[in-house]
C-alpha cells in the first residue's frame, strides 16, 4: 500500500458475532491439490518441511539452530546451495527473521523455522512483516517452556503463533501438520498461501512430528513462481517500489489495517481446513491438533471398538480456527473434550466455537509429558458419565 | 560551499511525504542528514547505478529517507537494517544495498546486527550517520554521546563510570576481516564534505566490483538534539566530537568476494533432479505373501545403550516394513527420556494407516541391554515378543506370557570382528521372525547404512548371523 494514496474513511470496525446455526453445513474444508508419483521417502518431519520447501521453490533460508528444530537447518544447509538458493546460519532468530524480510522484499520465496524461545525472538521481525505485507514460511517446532523450558515437544506456543505474538493488528495463517507427509505437504501450501494472501504463514508442530521418520511422497516441483510486481528487485522495473509499515496519519493507518483485515476476512471464508473423523452421529466430540491427535485417534478407535458415539475433530489450521464445522460436529452432541500439551490455549477457540452450548472439557500435559491411549480413553469415559449425570 | 544540483537518485519532489510543501525535507534547518542524502545521491547517479539500487531506511530520523531516493526503498526495523540489507543482497545480488543508519540504530540497539554483518563480510555499503545523539526521539544519550554531554536522558552529562565512553564504531570494525573498508568523515567544510563523497563513491564502487563490506562513518550535525543553531552546530562538532571521532581511514583493504548463487533463478527441473534423486517414479512393487508369526500392527520398541545403534535399528526395521509395503512410523527417544546414555526407539508397522505412534504397549521388544529389559518388560501386551542380546543379558524375561528369544548378538558381532555390527545381528533376527522384508530388498537396506565395501560386507553376515540365531532359537520354543 504506497503512502500516497488518499485515505478513504471508512468509518469505524464494525461485527456483529451471530451464533452458528448448529444446522448450517460448514464450507468444505480446502486443501490444494497434489500431485504424488514419487515413491515415498522415509524421513524425518524436519526434513520433509525441507523437502517441501523446497519444491515449492523456496529459494533462501535464514535460521539459528535450536533444537529440536535444527535438523531443519541441517537439511536447508545441504539442499539450498546444492540447488542454486541461498542457506545462511544467521546471528540470531531476530537477525534471521529481518534477513527473510529482505529476501521476502526483495521478492523470493524464503523462509526461517525455529522453535519456541527463538519464535519469542522472530516475534518482532513477525510483526513487521505483517505489516509490510511480505509473504514468507515460519516453522516452529515447539518445544517445553516458559523459559528455557526443554527441548520435549509441546503446544503451548498456540497463543503466541495464533494469537499474534508480536504487536499490532494481524492475524497469520497457522498449518498444524500431523505428520511427516503433512510436514512437507503444509510447508508447500503454505508458501502458496503467502503468496497468494501477501502474508507471512506460520507452520506450527512439535518436538515429535518434527524428530518422528514416517515415509513422505514427495511432489514435483512447483513449475511457476507468481509474479511480484510489488518487490524491490534492484532493478529498473521496481524502482519505485516502496516496502514498509509505517503510516504515520492516523486514517491512512486505520485504512492499511482495515485492508489487512479484509484479507483476513478473506482467508477465513476460503482457507479454513480440519478433518473429522469417527462416528456421523456423536455424543462426545474430541478435539485436538498435531501429535496429539495421533493419540486421539488411538483413542478414538478403541472407543469406536467399544461402540461408544465419538468423534474427533482436528483443525488443521488453527487460524482460521473451524469454528462452523466444530459447531457442525456438536450438533447433538452432550460434551465436548480438548486435548492438547499445553495448560489450555486451543480449548479458548474450542470454547467460542462452542459458545456455551454444551460443556468443554480439557485434558492436558506438559513439559514433555505425552498423554496415552488409555489416559484419554479413561477421559472420555468419565466425560460421558458425567454428561449422563446432568442429563 | 559548491552549490548542488539535485541529482537524478532523489526525488525532485516529495509525494510520500504529502503536506504542506511537497519540496521541503522533513529534516531540521541545518541537519547533516539532508547534506548525506545529497552526497549519497550523487554517488549513485555518477556510478550510474540508480535503478539497481535498493536502501534501506532505519529507525531515526531517517526512517523517511524513502521520502527522498528514487531507488528501491526498503523500510527496516530498529536497528535491523543491517540483517534486512543481507537478506537483500543474498536474494538479488546484482542490487547495490546502501544500509542508512544512525549512532543509535547502528551502534546501540543494531550493534550485533552492524557487527555480524562485518563480520561476515558481506558485500554491502553502510552509511552511518554519527550525531552523538537520538535526535527522534528527542535528545536522549547515544552510544556515541561525548562524555559530559548533557542530554535528556544525562541531565547531568554523560558520566564514564555511569556508561563508558563514546564507542568509535569505525576502529571498532575496522580490525573484523571481513570488512574491506572503513572511515570515519565529516560535514564542517568543503573539504572534508568532498572527502565524505569521496568515501561514499569507493564505498559503492567496491560493491558494484564485489569487494565487500563498507562502513562510511560521517559525524553529522543535529542542531536540535544538541540544542544550538545550525552555524554553531558546524563548531559543535569540531569541538565536542572531532577529539573523540578522529576523521580518517581505518582500513582500505579490498577483498574480492567470491561470485554468489543468485537464487531469483529458479529452475524447477534442478530441483526435481536432486530431491527425488534415486527415487523412482510409481512406487514399487510388493514382491510376496509374507508369513507373520507376530499379528499386525506391530508396536516395537528397541532399547539399549547409547552408541549400540538403537536408533538405527528401529529405522531399519521401519524401512522393512515400507519396503513390504506397510504403514511405518519411527519415533527416536527424545526430550525428557533421553538421559543418563541410554537410547530407545518406537516403532510401529502395520497394515492400515499408523494413528499412534508412541509404543505405550508393545507386543515387540528388542533389549541390547538389562535396564532396557527392566524398564519394559512390564509395559509389554500379553503374548508379545521379547527378542533380547543374551550375551549382554543373563537372566531373560520373567513373564510367563511373553515369548523370550534370546540371541548372543554382541558374541556374534564380536566373532565378526567388530561388536559395532550387534544391532545389525538383531535386525536379521527380527526379520527371521518377521519374515520379511523379502531377500531382494534386504541387501538395498544394509547398503542404505554404508556402502562402504567392508562395511557393507560385515552388515551382510551380521544379518546373516542374527537369522541363523534366531532359527535356533526359536525352534524349539514354537
Ligand atoms: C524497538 C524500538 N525501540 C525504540 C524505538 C524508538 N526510537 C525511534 S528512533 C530512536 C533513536 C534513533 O536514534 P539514531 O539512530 O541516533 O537516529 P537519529 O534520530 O539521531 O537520526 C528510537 C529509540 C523504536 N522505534 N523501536
Ligand atoms: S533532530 Fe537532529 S538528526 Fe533529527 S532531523 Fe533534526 S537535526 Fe536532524
Amino acid at each position: 500500500m504506497s503512502q500516497v494514496d488518499s485515505p478513504t474513511h471508512r468509518g469505524p470496525f464494525r461485527k456483529v458475532f451471530h451464533p452458528y446455526h448448529p444446522m448450517s453445513q460448514p464450507t468444505s474444508s480446502r486443501s490444494e491439490p497434489r500431485s504424488r508419483s514419487h515413491a515415498p521417502q522415509f524421513m524425518k518431519g524436519n526434513e520433509a518441511v525441507v523437502h517441501g520447501a523446497l519444491l515449492a521453490g523456496c529459494r533462501c533460508f535464514f535460521g539459528y539452530p535450536i533444537t529440536p528444530a535444527s535438523e531443519i537447518a541441517h537439511t536447508a544447509a545441504e539442499l539450498f546451495p546444492e540447488v542454486g538458493g541461498v542457506f545462511l546460519q544467521a546471528e540470531s532468530e531476530i537477525a534471521a527473521i529481518q534477513m527473510v524480510y529482505g529476501a521476502s522484499s526483495a521478492g523470493v520465496r524464503c523462509m526461517t523455522a525455529s522453535s519456541s524461545p527463538g519464535i519469542s525472538l522472530k516475534q518482532e521481525g513477525i510483526s513487521y512483516a505483517a505489516g509490510s505485507e511480505l509473504p514468507m514460511v515460519i516453522v516452529d517446532i515447539t518445544r517445553g517452556g516458559p523459559g528455557l523450558g526443554n527441548i520435549a515437544p509441546e503446544q503451548s506456543d498456540y497463543f503466541q503463533m495464533v494469537k499474534g505474538g508480536g504487536h499490532g493488528n494481524y492475524r497469520l495463517p497457522v498449518l498444524a501438520p500431523a505428520s511427516a507427509q503433512e510436514m512437507c505437504d503444509f510447508t508447500v501450501d503454505a508458501f502458496t498461501l503467502a503468496d497468494r494472501y501477501r502474508t507471512p504463514v506460520v507452520v506450527l508442530a512439535d518436538g515429535l512430528i518434527g524428530q518422528m521418520k514416517e515415509p513422505v511422497s514427495l511432489p514435483d516441483a512447483v513449475r511457476e513462481i507468481p509474479d511480484k510486481p510489488w518487490s524491490v528487485r534492484g532493478d529498473g522495473a521496481t524502482r519505485e517500489n516502496l516496502i514498509c509499515s509505517i503510516f504515520l496519519d492516523p486514517p491512512v493507518l486505520e485504512d492499511h489495517v482495515r485492508h489487512l483485515h479484509d484479507k483476513e476476512m478473506e482467508i477465513e471464508a476460503k482457507e479454513t481446513r480440519w478433518e473429522l473423523e469417527g462416528h456421523p452421529d456423536p455424543e462426545l466430540v474430541l478435539v485436538s491438533y498435531g501429535v496429539v491427535s495421533r493419540i486421539v485417534r488411538g483413542a478414538l478407535d478403541e472407543a469406536l471398538a467399544k461402540g461408544m458415539r465419538v468423534a474427533a475433530l482436528r483443525p488443521q489450521t488453527l487460524w482460521p480456527f473451524p469454528t462452523a464445522a466444530l459447531a457442525h460436529a456438536t450438533r447433538d452432541a452432550k460434551a465436548v473434550l480438548c486435548v492438547e500439551l499445553s495448560t489450555g490455549q486451543m480449548v479458548e477457540d474450542v470454547r467460542l466455537g462452542v459458545g456455551g452450548a454444551i460443556p468443554v472439557h480439557f485434558l492436558g500435559r506438559c513439559g514433555g509429558v505425552l498423554p496415552t491411549v488409555t489416559e484419554i480413553g479413561e477421559e472420555m469415559e468419565s466425560v460421558l458419565a458425567q454428561a449422563e449425570v446432568l442429563s | 560551499m559548491k552549490e548542488f544540483h539535485r541529482p537524478e537518485a532523489l526525488y525532485s519532489t516529495f509525494p510520500r511525504k504529502g503536506g504542506a510543501d511537497p519540496e521541503a525535507t522533513h529534516y531540521c534547518p541545518g541537519c547533516g542528514h539532508g547534506i548525506i542524502h545529497k552526497l549519497l545521491g550523487e554517488v549513485i547517479d555518477e556510478l550510474g547505478v540508480g535503478e539497481r539500487t535498493v536502501l534501506i531506511s532505519p529507525v531515526g530520523c531517517s526512517v523517511f529517507a524513502y521520502y527522498y531516493f528514487n531507488a528501491g526503498n526498503i523500510q527496516a526495523a530498529h536497528g535491523r537494517a543491517p540483517a534486512v540489507a543481507t537478506g537483500v543482497k543474498r536474494a538479488r545480488p546484482d542490487s547495490i544495498v546502501i544500509s542508512y543508519q544512525g549512532d543509535g540504530d547502528l551502534a546501540a540497539i543494531g550493534g550485533n546486527n552492524i557487527l555480524q554483518a562485518a563480520n561476515r563480510g558481506e558485500n554491502m555499503t553502510v552509511v552511518f550517520v554519527n550525531n552523538a545523539i537520538y535526535g527522534m526521539t528527542g535528545g536522549q544519550l547515544a552510544p556515541t554521546s561525548p562524555l559530559g554531554m548533557k542530554t535528556t536522558t544525562t541531565p547531568e552529562g554523560r558520566e564514564f563510570e555511569e556508561y563508558g565512553s563514546p564507542m568509535r564504531v569505525a576502529e571498532l570494525l575496522a580490525p573484523l576481516d571481513g570488512v574491506s573498508l572503513s572511515s570515519r568523515h565529516a560535514l564542517i567544510n568543503a573539504g572534508e564534505i568532498i572527502k565524505t563523497k569521496k568515501a561514499l563513491k569507493k564505498a559503492i564502487k567496491y560493491q558494484m566490483e564485489g569487494k565487500g563490506f563498507s562502513l562510511v562513518e560521517i559525524l553529522s550535525q543535529c542542531p536540535t538534539g544538541w540544542k544550538v543553531d545550525p552555524v554553531e552546530s558546524l563548531h559543535w562538532v569540531e569541538e565536542h566530537m572531532l577529539k573523540v571521532f578522529p576523521l580518517g581511514t581505518y582500513k582500505d583493504e579490498p577483498r574480492q568476494r567470491p561470485t554468489p548463487p543468485h537464487p531469483a533463478d529458479y529452475e524447477p527441473a534442478l530441483i526435481d533432479r536432486v530431491i527425488h534423486a534415486g527415487t523412482s517414479a510409481n512406487g514399487r512393487g510388493k514382491a510376496h505373501e509374507p508369513v507373520r508369526p507376530v499379528t499386525l500392527p506391530l508396536g516395537i520398541r528397541a532399547a539399549g545403550f547409547g552408541g549400540q545403534g538403537i536408533l538405527l535399528l528401529g529405522e531399519m526395521l521401519a524401512k522393512a516394513g515400507l519396503a513390504e509395503g506397510l504403514s511405518v512410523t519411527w519415533l527416536p527417544s527424545y526430550g525428557p527420556e533421553m538421559r543418563g546414555g541410554t537410547a530407545n526407539c518406537s516403532v510401529v508397522i502395520s497394515d492400515t494407516p499408523v494413528g499412534n505412534p508412541i509404543v505405550d504397549q508393545p507386543n515387540l521388544l528388542l533389549a541390547l541391554n538389562r535396564p532396557s529389559l527392566e524398564r519394559f518388560e512390564p509395559m509389554m501386551q500379553p503374548g508379545g515378543v521379547v527378542i533380547y542380546d543374551s550375551s549382554l543379558i543373563d537372566v531373560g524375561p520373567t513373564r510367563s506370557d511373553l515369548t523370550a528369544i534370546a540371541i548372543p548378538a554382541t558374541k556374534i558381532a564380536d566373532e565378526l570382528g567388530t561388536a559395532k555390527v550387534a544391532n545389525v545381528v538383531m535386525l536379521g533376527a527380527c526379520m527371521e521372525l518377521l519374515a520379511f522384508p523379502s531377500q531382494s530388498e534386504r541387501d538395498p537396506l544394509l547398503q542404505s547404512i554404508s556402502r562402504d565395501e567392508k562395511m557393507l560386507e560385515a552388515n551382510r553376515l551380521a544379518l546373516k548371523g542374527g537369522m541363523e540365531a534366531a532359527r535356533a532359537a526359536a525352534a524349539p520354543a514354537r
